[in-house]
């Protein structure tokens, strides 16, 4: 999954080169087998719970769709979602940048035990990314009475939810970086620095353009899990409605209350940030490959 | 000298390497030293009983049990998918391409809900599995279904790369040998796609054994019967148990320490198999 961005490639283009070789093309009723299961597979796991959220959303009509969307605790959600990922996003794309910097450009020891503990948050459970937060700042925890004393609350309340976002999609953005910099290597920048250029000139006119595009990759991605978060989320929230609750915690409260219109229908926003998501991922990475004369050209 | 000035040529190496420590060490290790930290002034038997105590054994057995078959199922399907994706040309083939990474883009609160309305026994699928006997939300099988839907991508956006870099030579030479397809493709494709496909599989069953939120909607979390280990931690956590909460929490970071050394390793196979990186 590493750098996904910096791995694919023409996908389209391929299939039609294999199907054209007789070495590599499959009979006619292997490739209706394989499609046909395929695509059945995709249909009914990915498509469907897809189509789902939008259909239960409209079941009660487009009032009701509208009315659970502008109703005050939803508008509260929406901004808390809002703000947790205005915050997360921007700090772990300083982290991506900084990080990618330290391990491309240099060599230092334990290097691979960085890029390994980088990915650490990824390989742990929401729930244990909520309960961390809690032992560190909760009632009991580690800074809890000294919290405590001066009022200061950061569980169950906006730090906290803006902390676990932060925790949840910690690798992000370093992730697609990391190797695509490596790969770099350090000539353009040393070449840059030795023509008298500055160092930060040299990161935003030589660097930055080189990784635009992983960059938007990992903040699109980073964007929408910040935005989507449940689990690490729900542990430290106190799910109080109006004040702590995300969108997706939203979604949750008015599920078990059986609001299932109005579930679906502040699901269905997050569905659409989703298909956004994935739409401009596509884009990202079709632009990324597009051969550099295609990219002179327009 | 003069070498050591030339490796330091470019700025800001102590400024970004600092950065990027004391950022990890704030937010990721010291707050995850805190669950080993707090687990280890538990006495041995009160560990013993927080983290091997019926209830939460029979949630390992089903979080284990339905992430393991839900990886194996994702490893038939997302290699049928991946192959079909790169080998044929057929109309949608770009939606559905973009679309398999839907269940990394959906919240999971959402797919939970989603896959609970399809289920449930007035459901689309679940209505019409319901004279057959057969009920799947509000049990194991609600569990496996999700944590089905949330693995689906790995394997798929594992193997796809290698399979789209796989020369056709190495067809071509063993179809000019006389190989059939199918000999082709057990003797010649699948042990270049192994080393992808158990990575694929590792990371699918990685994500299965920590997700709670698109299973807790669906699972009908039964005690002894259909509740899972994230939910447990959460449990006690509600009844102020944060000694027992801990315990099975370190249980987890282990299980996903060691699964993270084994992805690391498998992704190390594979990029020497087949000289590209994952």
């Amino acid at each position: 999954m590493a750098a996904v961005a910096a791995t694919i490639d023409t996908r389209v283009h391929g299939a039609g080169r294999f199907e054209a070789n007789p070495a590599t093309r499959d009979s006619v009723w292997v490739k209706v087998l394989v499609l046909g299961l395929g695509i059945t597979y995709f249909a009914v796991f990915l498509l469907l719970p897809l189509i789902v959220v939008f259909v239960e959303a409209f079941r009660k009509g487009v009032d009701t769709y509208f009315a659970a969307l502008v109703e005050p605790d939803a508008l509260s959600a929406v901004r808390l979602t809002l703000l947790a990922a205005s915050i997360a996003v921007p700090l772990n794309l300083l982290f991506g940048l900084a990080a990618a910097w330290a391990v491309a450009k240099f060599q230092f020891p334990g290097k691979n035990l960085l890029i390994t503990l980088i990915d650490l948050p990824f390989s742990v459970s929401p729930v244990v990314a909520g309960l961390i937060y809690v032992l560190v700042f909760g009632l009991q925890g580690w800074f809890g009475h000294w919290l405590g004393e001066h009022n200061i609350k950061i569980i169950f309340a906006v730090p906290a939810i803006v902390l676990a976002t932060i925790f949840v999609t910690f690798p992000f953005i370093a992730r697609e970086l990391i190797p695509l910099m490596q790969a770099q290597g350090r000539d353009e920048e040393e070449a840059a620095i030795s023509l008298g250029a500055t160092g930060l000139q040299t990161f935003w006119r030589v660097t930055i353009p080189n990784v635009k595009w992983a960059l938007l990759y990992g903040v699109i991605l980073c964007n929408a899990r910040a935005m989507g978060e449940f689990g690490a989320v729900s542990v430290v929230s106190g799910h109080i409605r109006g004040e702590t609750n995300t969108m997706p915690l939203h979604v949750e409260i008015l599920y078990n209350e059986y609001q299932f219109a109005a579930a679906f229908a502040v699901a269905s926003l997050l569905a659409l940030l989703a298909l956004v998501t994935l739409a401009l991922k596509t884009y990202v990475e079709w632009r990324a490959h597009r051969p550099i004369a295609e990219e002179q050209s327009v | 000298m003069a070498r050591g000035v030339s490796k330091r040529v470019l700025p800001g190496f102590g400024l970004s390497l600092g950065f990027t420590l004391a950022y990890l060490s704030l937010i990721v290790l010291i707050p995850l030293s805190a669950v080993f930290i707090k687990a280890s002034t538990m006495t041995g038997p009160e560990f013993w009983q927080a983290v091997a105590s019926p209830r939460v054994v029979a949630s390992y057995k089903l979080t284990f049990g339905a992430s393991l078959l839900a990886a194996a199922i994702n490893v038939v399907f997302g290699l049928i998918l991946a192959w079909g994706l790169t080998r044929y040309t057929f109309p949608g083939h770009r939606i559905v391409d973009a679309l398999i990474d839907l269940p990394f883009a959906l919240p999971t609160a959402v797919a939970g809900i989603a896959l609970t309305a399809i289920y449930a026994k007035n459901g689309w699928i679940g209505s019409l599995l319901e004279p057959l006997g057969i009920k799947i939300a509000f049990g194991p099988p609600g569990v496996l279904v999700a944590l089905v839907f949330i693995g689906l991508p790995f394997v798929v956006r594992t193997v796809q790369p290698i399979l789209e870099d796989l020369d056709a030579e190495f067809e071509e030479a063993s179809a000019s040998l006389g190989a059939t397809r199918w000999q082709s493709f057990t003797r010649v494709v699948f042990p270049t796609i192994l080393p992808p496909l158990l990575t694929g599989f590792a990371l699918a069953f990685a994500r299965a054994v920590g997700e709670y939120g698109s299973v807790i909607f669906i699972a009908g979390n039964i005690p002894m019967v259909s509740e899972i280990t994230p939910l447990i931690i959460i449990t006690k956590l509600e009844q102020y148990d944060y000694r027992g909460a801990t315990a099975v929490a370190a249980v987890m970071l282990v299980i996903s320490f060691i699964l993270l050394l084994v992805v690391n390793g498998l992704q190390a196979w594979s990029a020497k198999r087949t000289g590209r990186a994952l």
